[in-house]
């Protein structure tokens, strides 16, 4: 056996582990409300998008989705507006999550690729489960892209592309983070 | 209802002069299926705006009460707004939520449309039907349409006065939100997608709230202590940051007979600009530039600042923000909302930025100021539910016997009421105006005076 293939077998297993550890404890953070935590595993510089998606003809893929700084899209924004979100949930008056939703985020399917260095590509399948009140309860699906910028022996999200899979919104809201 | 005789909305569950309303109107399965056919099958109901499909051939689904309908702009450039439905057997003949087109195609036995609407193709014409279809009797059908500044109305009913007429003394209102910052109409572009989801709640709820209810502040607490106005400084609207300087009047507005409602700010005085995006230079130099030559336009009437209101039955529409919401019903207990968000076509890139950053944040499901008022309304609409519950109506007399006709300006229009800060005018005028369009037979003309006893 090529002892060079094995190395980058190795590599790509541990470097696949690692970010399923950075997500597994991402998801432990969010879904036990320590936001303020959270936040500490997202660049400064992060990009944070969800587009809307539109019925479009078979093979007419690139008019799928709503463009990234130009149309209306669920998500649009960077850090500060999501320091904003947390701060509001944590005002304790923030209704539509006062009291706070119940929720657990299942990651799988992933795989990664190290860009560079600095850089990993990360894609996998998400499936964000919300229980609120008594009965409300809501299933976001569907795929995500992130771009982690290695920091230590942890990463920071510099970038999160999240698609998911619907057209007509079926939740009320959008007050998690995904 | 109860006593099984005749349902009464007007005097009966809606009761303006007292201020009460029945819970039913919000949570009955029948008076539901009365709405559909006697306001929704007969209003005029926002469908899109006419930048979503400029060229010709170009098309955007659209929706009137529960039904999906095609808005499009025909070979030769006219606008057409078709029920989404196939005249044999009902199936959607267009799935595409936009595009362009010359032809709509039925997938289920392949009746073909043009873009106008006429069944150009149907298989076995001779060998099914020989030759026994008149085509010209089974095309699409197709609704009244008005493009009223770009924004397309539709409606199904021959009997409903033209839009202008519906509009009624609207209209100030409504054209101060079509003019663009300058106080010209030039040009709306409606930014790509359309915001579309699903909230737990009566499709009143949110027509009644973005009609004007000031007191519902409490629902925003939390946004209130963050940052989301653009100015970049605490506070949630645009205007938080320049109208604390300035003497004006809140007002709630509200249109009789027609029902329809607004709410804004009324200048005291004829002010100079207030800064208000300081970190933005070109932002702040293009609204600087907009407000100086608006003021000179419009003289006196540019004292007005609208923030929004509801043309009734569904469409509500936010100043500012510049969107365009319609609250489509989804049976009693369920709302459909679309809302779309235009930005000046002539402004600069970084104006266009600045104004489309904001209202992702602000309205719709992500943001942080509808959130609240969802989780609201949706828990608002189970207290409409119970059985106990229903046996209580709704309280809806703050400020009743305050409205005050032709005031504080007599510019403000004929059959305009107005209230300063909180008051449930507005709710009144809106449910009175349902109760009047509930109570009248199909084919009967809808518009009667709400009977609001002004204030001396």
């Amino acid at each position: 056996m090529d002892i060079g293939a094995d190395k980058a077998l190795l590599d790509r297993l541990l470097l696949k582990h690692a970010v399923e550890q950075f997500y597994a404890r991402e998801a432990d953070l969010l879904d036990s409300r320590r936001f303020q935590q959270w936040l500490d595993l997202l660049a400064d510089d992060l990009r944070y998008w969800m587009p809307l998606n539109y019925n479009r003809p078979f093979g007419a893929w690139d008019g799928e989705r709503s463009a990234e700084g130009r149309d209306l899209n669920w998500f649009d924004e960077g850090k500060f507006e999501i320091e904003q979100r947390v701060k509001q949930i944590m005002t304790g008056v923030h209704w539509a999550e006062e009291p706070v939703s119940r929720t657990t985020h299942m990651v799988s399917n992933v795989e990664a690729e190290a860009a560079d260095d600095a850089i990993v590509e990360a894609r996998c399948r998400f499936l964000l489960y919300r229980n609120r009140t008594e009965t409300e309860t809501d299933f976001y699906v569907g795929k995500r892209h992130d771009r982690l910028r290695r920091s230590g022996d942890s990463f920071l999200i510099t970038r999160r592309e999240i698609f998911l899979d619907q057209n007509v919104l079926l939740a009320k809201n959008l007050t998690t983070f995904f | 209802m109860r006593d099984g005789g005749e349902r009464i909305h007007g005097g009966g569950l809606v009761d303006i002069d007292r201020g009460l309303i029945s819970r039913d109107i919000f949570s009955s399965q029948a008076i539901y299926a009365d709405e559909l056919e006697r306001v929704f099958a007969r209003a005029w109901l926002f469908v899109g705006h006419e930048s979503q499909i400029p060229e010709p051939g170009d098309f955007v689904l659209g929706r009137m009460g529960e039904e999906s309908v095609i808005v499009n702009r025909d070979r030769d450039g006219r606008l057409h707004v078709f029920l989404n439905n196939c005249r044999h057997r009902g199936m959607r003949v267009c799935r595409y939520d936009h595009g362009n087109t010359r032809k709509f195609y039925c997938p289920y036995h392949a009746w073909v449309y043009s873009d106008q609407g006429a069944l150009i193709a149907v298989p076995k014409l001779e060998s099914g039907y020989h030759n026994e279809l008149d085509r010209d009797e089974w095309g699409l059908i197709e609704a009244r349409v008005s493009s009223y500044h770009g924004f397309i109305f539709a409606c199904w009913d021959e009997a409903t006065p033209d839009f202008e007429t519906y509009l009624g003394d609207h209209r100030f209102y409504f054209d101060d939100y079509c003019e663009l910052p300058d106080g010209t109409f030039g040009d709306w572009e409606a930014l790509g997608g359309i915001f579309k989801w699903r909230m737990p709640n009566n499709w009143k709820f949110g027509a009644e709230n973005f009609a004007g209810d000031y007191y519902h502040n409490p629902s925003h607490a939390s946004v209130d202590q963050v940052v989301l106005s653009p100015a970049g400084v605490k506070g949630r609207h645009t205007y938080d940051t320049v109208t604390r300087k300035r003497e004006v009047h809140k007002l709630n507005i509200c249109i009789t007979p027609e029902g329809h409602t607004a709410r804004g700010e009324l200048f005291k005085d004829d002010y100079d600009y207030m800064p208000t995006y300081q970190e933005m230079p070109v932002v702040e130099d293009w609204f600087r530039e907009c407000y100086a030559k608006r003021q000179e336009r419009l003289g006196e009437k540019s004292r007005w600042f609208g923030h929004g209101g509801t043309i009734f039955p569904n469409v509500s529409y936010s100043n500012g923000v510049q969107s365009m919401g319609t609250w489509h019903p989804a049976g009693p207990h369920e709302t459909e909302t679309w809302r779309i968000f235009l930005v000046p076509k002539a402004a600069p890139d970084e104006v266009k930025n600045v104004l489309r950053h904001y209202v992702i944040r602000y309205q719709g499901p992500s943001g942080l100021t509808e959130q609240d008022d969802m989780e609201n309304w949706g828990y608002a609409h189970e207290g409409a539910r119970g059985t106990i519950a229903r046996r209580h109506p709704f309280h809806y007399g703050m400020g009743l016997g305050h409205e005050r006709k032709g005031w504080p300006v007599d510019w403000l229009g004929g059959d305009v009421y107005a209230t300063e800060d909180v008051s449930e005018q507005n709710q009144r005028a809106f449910y009175a105006r349902w109760a009047a369009m509930m109570d009248t037979p199909p084919g009967a003309e809808t518009r009667r005076p709400a009977d609001i006893k002004a204030a001396e």
